[in-house]
């Protein structure tokens, strides 16, 4: 049995550690070290050049501009969409239950898309000409509020921004009713009794309760504004316009690397991002922890 | 429910007249309802209009149906092409990520060894970097190992970077198993490995349902990896071709061809999706709540 036990093991674990090593951990390691080279993908020609990469980052206005609206939509993505996944949840708890699952299944459409699929339907409905927004915008007669949505540098990010808020509010309105129905149906009305309101009520019990939800979900929520590469790339003009408007991160580093050969400048933008996404996780992580603390 | 009903008649509640319900919550989750789902019925809509009414009157029915479209977007726009590729990539990949992924969750989750934590952890950790740091180096061993832009390739790495969270969340499932069936399967003489795929796996089968739905869409949506290492159009998967018809200046003027294929990529995940919505809801949170 001792024999099989080993054979069953290194059968179950093998493979998929090859696979791990060779195309997740390998690359990953490889990266940081690409970061102090200036590689441009000839093979044995990559010169080390330590932190020469990182310096030129701070100087570099394109890539600045990027960390500025990864930045813009970390800050106002996850709390637009968290804010209204708790209102909207907290609406379903009051409704009847035949409706509430009929709103449940169209909220979460967007989820199922690509991202893909939703840059190019967005791009159809900003469209300036023939789009669903202008278009309905001079039918109620505020025609004079068309814009070109995607090419006005004002307006650009703000549209980038809808559309990211727009795909993810279904999930966390799944996401966060289901950690409310979980919550005993004494406290409400123990609330109700004493007379607290609605907000109150909100505040004081379903909240606090559903913490750990919204911790979770600022941490998705986060690394996905880190990221706003699919929709950028695909819906926004250049991609990344106008005039850096919407450019991104990941865009910059898919730009750099696949469009310019520069391997190792790019490594460094993907090094910057890694430290970003980390530094957003511990700080999740670390409050998470306390909050625990005061409750115990 | 009942309860919180009958609350305001009984006599402790102080005011007795007739309670109005509240107006604000069914309008605020209708308006939602709608910013939803307008756009995605426009789009359906739109696919079935000549190009002219599209250009001409965003928000009229067409006055036809032009099913033309969805036959021009399927072959002459490569569409069902891309489809079939789609489902060969995402097909072998779901296979070997739910094969892997449930060997390796049970191994650590079942069997106490030297190292085999440090595994674990050499798993969880790669959910938390973003795939953005691998993709330079990524290409160059994809490029390496001579699988740029081939089926083979494309199967191999999106299971490598689906097989970490399917560890995460079978690993914990598998540890909330009763041993004492497994038990019984080694007494009657049963293989370690027959143990695995007679008596744990079949056990395991809600959680491998819900991983696989969420592990099939995260696949089926996948965009950064085919980019960068499926470069052959002929072999374009169908968020990769979509996006390259959309900005492709010979499809430019073909709106309603764009609005069917557009259509034709959504639509089939929104049915299988209305059909087996509790489960599809239940699988894609289930990572989130964990």
């Amino acid at each position: 049995m001792k024999h099989g036990r080993w054979r069953f093991l290194l059968g179950a674990l093998v493979p998929a550690l090859v696979l791990h090593v060779v195309f997740v951990l390998s690359p990953y390691a490889q990266a940081f070290w690409l970061s102090l080279t200036d590689w441009t993908g000839v093979a044995g020609e990559a010169q080390f050049v330590g932190a020469d990469n990182y310096v030129r980052l701070g100087g570099d206005s394109l890539f600045l501009d990027a960390v500025r609206n990864n930045a813009l939509l970390l800050l106002v993505v996850p709390l637009v969409t968290i804010a209204l996944g708790l209102f909207l949840a907290s609406m379903l708890r009051t409704s009847s239950s035949r409706l509430g699952q009929g709103y449940r299944i169209v909220y979460f459409f967007p989820q199922l898309l690509s991202l893909v699929v939703i840059a190019v339907l967005w791009s159809f409905v900003y469209n300036p000409n023939t789009g669903l927004l202008n278009s309905g915008l001079r039918a109620v007669g505020l025609g004079a509020m068309a814009q070109s949505w995607l090419a006005e540098p004002a307006f650009a990010l703000v549209a980038v921004m809808v559309v990211l808020i727009w795909s993810s509010v279904g999930f966390y309105v799944v996401l966060f009713s289901a950690a409310i129905e979980g919550i005993p149906r004494e406290l409400f009305e123990a609330a109700l009794l004493d007379g607290a309101g609605k907000w109150a009520t909100f505040s004081r019990v379903t909240l606090p309760l559903v913490r750990e939800s919204v911790q979770v979900a600022f941490v998705y929520l986060g690394i996905a504004a880190l990221d706003a590469f699919a929709v950028v790339q695909v819906m926004t003009v250049g991609p990344g316009g106008p005039d850096g408007a919407t450019e991104v991160i990941g865009l910059s580093l898919y730009r750099t690397a696949f469009s310019y050969g520069k391997f190792g400048y790019a490594s460094a933008m993907g090094v910057a991002l890694f430290f970003a996404t980390l530094t957003l996780a511990v700080l999740a992580l670390r409050s998470g922890r306390k909050e625990r603390l005061e409750l115990a | 429910m009942t309860l919180l009903q009958a609350r305001p008649t009984s006599p402790v509640a102080a005011p007795a007249a007739p309670k109005r319900p509240n107006p604000l919550p069914g309008l605020a989750m209708f308006c939602w309802a709608v910013v939803t789902a307008l756009p995605l019925l426009w789009a359906v809509v739109s696919s079935f209009k000549t190009d002219d009414e599209i250009l001409n009157s965003p928000w009229s029915l067409p006055a036809s149906p032009q099913f033309d479209n969805w036959a021009r977007a399927w072959t002459a726009a490569s569409i069902g092409r891309y489809f079939f590729n789609s489902l060969i990539v995402v097909g072998g990949a779901l296979l070997l990520t739910m094969l892997l992924g449930s060997l390796v969750a049970y191994a650590l989750a079942r069997y106490e060894f030297r190292g085999n934590r440090l595994i674990y952890y050499t798993f969880v950790a790669a959910m938390f970097f973003p795939v953005f740091l691998a993709l330079v180096p990524l290409f160059f061993v994809v490029q390496q190992l001579g699988l740029l832009g081939t089926y083979p390739g494309l199967i191999l790495v999106y299971a490598a970077y689906a097989v970490p969270f399917t560890v995460f969340f079978l690993h914990s499932f598998f540890r909330t198993l009763p041993s004492e069936i497994a038990e019984a399967a080694v007494l009657d003489g049963c293989s370690h490995g027959a143990v695995f795929f007679r008596v744990m796996l079949p056990l395991a089968r809600p959680g491998l349902v819900a991983v696989g739905i969420f592990n099939f869409l995260g696949l089926w949506n996948q965009y950064l990896l085919p980019l960068v290492l499926n470069p052959d159009p002929d072999r374009y998967v169908l968020a990769q071709g979509l996006a390259a018809l959309s900005v492709s200046q010979g499809y430019r003027s073909d709106w309603s061809g764009l609005f069917a294929g557009l259509t034709i990529a959504m639509l089939p995940v929104l049915i299988a999706y209305v059909a087996f919505q509790r489960h599809i809801r239940a699988g894609m949170t289930a990572g989130a709540v964990k």
